[in-house]
């Protein structure tokens, strides 16, 4: 018999440094212990306890764990945190990478000393939650057409408008938020406590349901001069912090994969029929290998994408070809994993019909299938078939 | 308070055993024993309210190394590992000899254990370390503060717990639920790297004589079970009645 792991067929834990594998072993570790127990009730009641979690979280050095200064990760031993945090549920993994890659990041890229030091320490400690607003109703794969504004009365701004699935909504103490301005768009710091501000949160979602997703309603929010993000004018602010999330979703979809395909892989061992398991047939082989192969070509994707963006020459087009692919790949394994369960395959029994509804949302956010697709069209053609 | 803590790799599967009787070790993954996390932790503590470090020390082959980055990555400041391949089948005495050899290079205030390994289940390695380097020894324990006499400890029994106040430097071991272990951080882990671990030779221990007092010599499946008896019908309740008359639990 081949020594040959089932979820790493390529042997890519020899990649590894020990520290990352070290890294590794932690998350999945928490993930077994806290999360797996839970989760599938979490899932069942559409709840998530975000405030106790994020003081775990915190404790852990999960949030902020890729920034300078903060955490200090190597991109690769980040991503594989993100794996491992998806490999329990998509929710799980969104409320890190919102905090981390779209609250944090968006304060530490362009915030001033002071917005830094006072809401960096406590976001990474836990204590804080953050959420970053740009989609709204009408807005999502064209940001540009945002409606929500940010006008001058004397020193103070005043914003309105409506922001729509903001991941970690209801239980943040702070939001990022993109509005325009008369000088284009422009982030703020709004705290959540402010008269004119409330977060409603989106019911009846048969996805992400571990998960807090909620609208941001800003009715004349009144923020003072430095609420304002000063380093960055433009949407290169909201799209470079999307790109820095979407490089931790490359890596987290294949923790769900790999949860669906090891379910899969042992269920077909156990599953009798006609006598024999139903991983003695062809079919089922087929499947089996099929899934082993993508994802293990996807992690290797998302490791090489780390290794590159450790390098420094990471091009957001090629985290594309990452989101794209391997949550495409992800969400396929998943169907194919459902499909080898059969009727057990649709229960909360089991984790993979949560994780193929999660990764129903994940092919969407952060830049949908279609627009990833075109933007390597673009780079293929030189011609912009988006617009 | 300076703290040594006693650390071992252990199997993460069920042990299994070789051709020559002894758990194997090679090419196993293995992990800090979870027995000895409370140990370290109760250490940690320790040290956090009244000052001083932690030591952690092991024997075992090299592979151990994980367990010492482990409870490096917790907050130990340092680790000894002696690892020889002389060492391979020493039985519990060798093994506290050895500890107890490492344990003295180090300053100490008390020494902290599971209160037994997850492999080898003895629970006796502890009190022979005790009786080697000369000082008390408390098992089970649930609670430990300092105290004007050395220590106050609670041990727990049967019908509830003891208090003992003991002389330090001390030996103790350390019940499951006594304490939560921490999980590392990643900034722990990241430091662990940084932190020194000392690797001494059976000579630097002064250790020249490391033969097993004890080898098994023979394994043999304990006796199977037989099948129980399936009790059915109409009589299954006076059945089960006399059976549990015959068993005397009525």
């Amino acid at each position: 018999m081949s020594d040959l792991k089932p979820s790493d067929l390529l042997d890519l834990d020899a990649l590894l440094s020990d520290e990352e594998r070290q890294i590794r072993d932690l998350a999945r570790e928490w993930v077994h212990d806290r999360i797996l127990p839970e989760v599938e009730d979490w899932y069942e009641r559409g709840e998530f306890p975000a405030r106790e979690l994020a003081k775990e979280l915190g404790e852990l050095g999960f949030f902020g764990m890729q920034l300078e200064g903060i955490g200090d990760l190597g991109a690769v031993a980040y991503g594989l945190v993100e794996l491992e945090l998806e490999a329990g549920d998509s929710g799980l993994r969104s409320f890190v990478s919102v905090q981390s890659a779209l609250a944090m990041y968006a304060i530490h890229a362009f915030g001033s000393d002071e917005q830094k030091a006072h809401w960096l320490p406590r976001m990474a400690s836990g204590d804080a939650i953050g959420c970053f607003g740009l989609s709204e109703p009408d807005s999502g794969s064209d940001p540009s057409s945002m409606r929500t504004t940010a006008r001058r009365d004397r020193a103070d701004w005043i914003v309105n408008g409506t922001k729509m699935w903001i991941t970690n909504g209801g239980v943040s103490d702070v939001a990022v938020v993109w509005a325009n301005t008369d000088d284009g768009i422009r982030g703020f710091l709004v705290p959540c406590d402010l008269p004119g501000f409330s977060a409603p949160d989106i019911h009846k979602k048969m996805s992400l349901r571990a998960s807090v997703t909620s609208e941001l309603v800003m009715d004349d929010v009144r923020l003072p001069a430095d609420a304002v993000l000063p380093g960055v004018e433009g949407l290169r602010g909201p799209l470079s912090c999307l790109n820095e999330a979407r490089y931790g979703i490359v890596w987290g979809v294949m923790g769900a994969a790999r949860t669906c395909f090891e379910t899969a892989l042992t269920y077909s061992k156990e599953r009798m029929q006609f006598d024999k398991p139903i991983a003695s047939f062809q079919l089922t082989q087929k499947k089996l290998a099929d899934m082993a192969i993508e994802l293990t070509k996807g992690t290797l994707l998302a490791y090489h994408l780390g290794r590159m963006k450790e390098d420094g020459r990471l091009q957001a087009e090629q985290v594309s070809i990452g989101k794209l692919n391997n949550t495409r790949e992800a969400i396929a394994i998943a169907r194919t994993s459902r499909g080898i369960l059969g009727a057990n395959g649709i229960t909360l029994e089991y984790p993979i019909m949560r994780h193929m509804t999660n990764l129903e949302s994940v092919l969407t956010y952060e830049g949908t299938e279609e627009v990833h697709t075109l933007v390597i069209g673009q780079v293929l053609t030189g011609i912009r078939a988006f617009t | 308070m300076n703290v040594i803590a006693c650390a071992k790799l252990v199997p993460t599967g069920t042990p299994t055993l070789g051709p020559d009787h002894l758990v194997v070790r090679s090419g196993v993954d293995g992990a800090l024993d979870p027995g000895d996390e409370y140990g370290l932790e109760l250490a940690l503590q320790l040290t956090e309210q009244h000052g001083g470090d932690v030591t952690v020390v092991s024997m075992g082959p090299d592979e151990a190394g994980q367990a010492l980055q482990r409870a490096l990555a917790m907050g130990a400041s340092r680790g000894a590992l002696v690892s020889d391949p002389s060492l391979r089948g020493a039985d519990a005495l060798v093994t506290a000899r050895v500890l107890a050899a490492a344990i003295k290079r180090y300053p100490f205030d008390l020494v902290v254990a599971g209160v037994e390994s997850t492999d080898g289940y003895t629970g006796t390695v502890p009190v022979t370390v005790a009786e080697i380097l000369g000082v008390a020894s408390v098992t089970a324990v649930r609670r430990l503060e300092p105290s004007d006499a050395g220590a106050r400890i609670e041990r727990m029994t049967e019908r509830g717990y003891d208090v003992y106040e003991c002389p330090l430097p001390a030996v103790v071991t350390v019940t499951a639920g006594a304490v939560e272990p921490r999980y590392p951080s990643l900034k722990g882990i990241m430091q662990a790297k940084q932190k020194p671990i000392d690797r001494p030779s059976l000579q630097d221990l002064g250790l020249s004589d490391t033969k097993a007092t004890q080898t098994v010599t023979a394994v043999k499946d304990a006796p199977t079970k037989a099948g129980g008896e399936i009790v059915q019908g109409d009589e299954a309740v006076v059945r089960i009645a006399d059976l549990l008359a015959e068993a005397k639990v009525i």
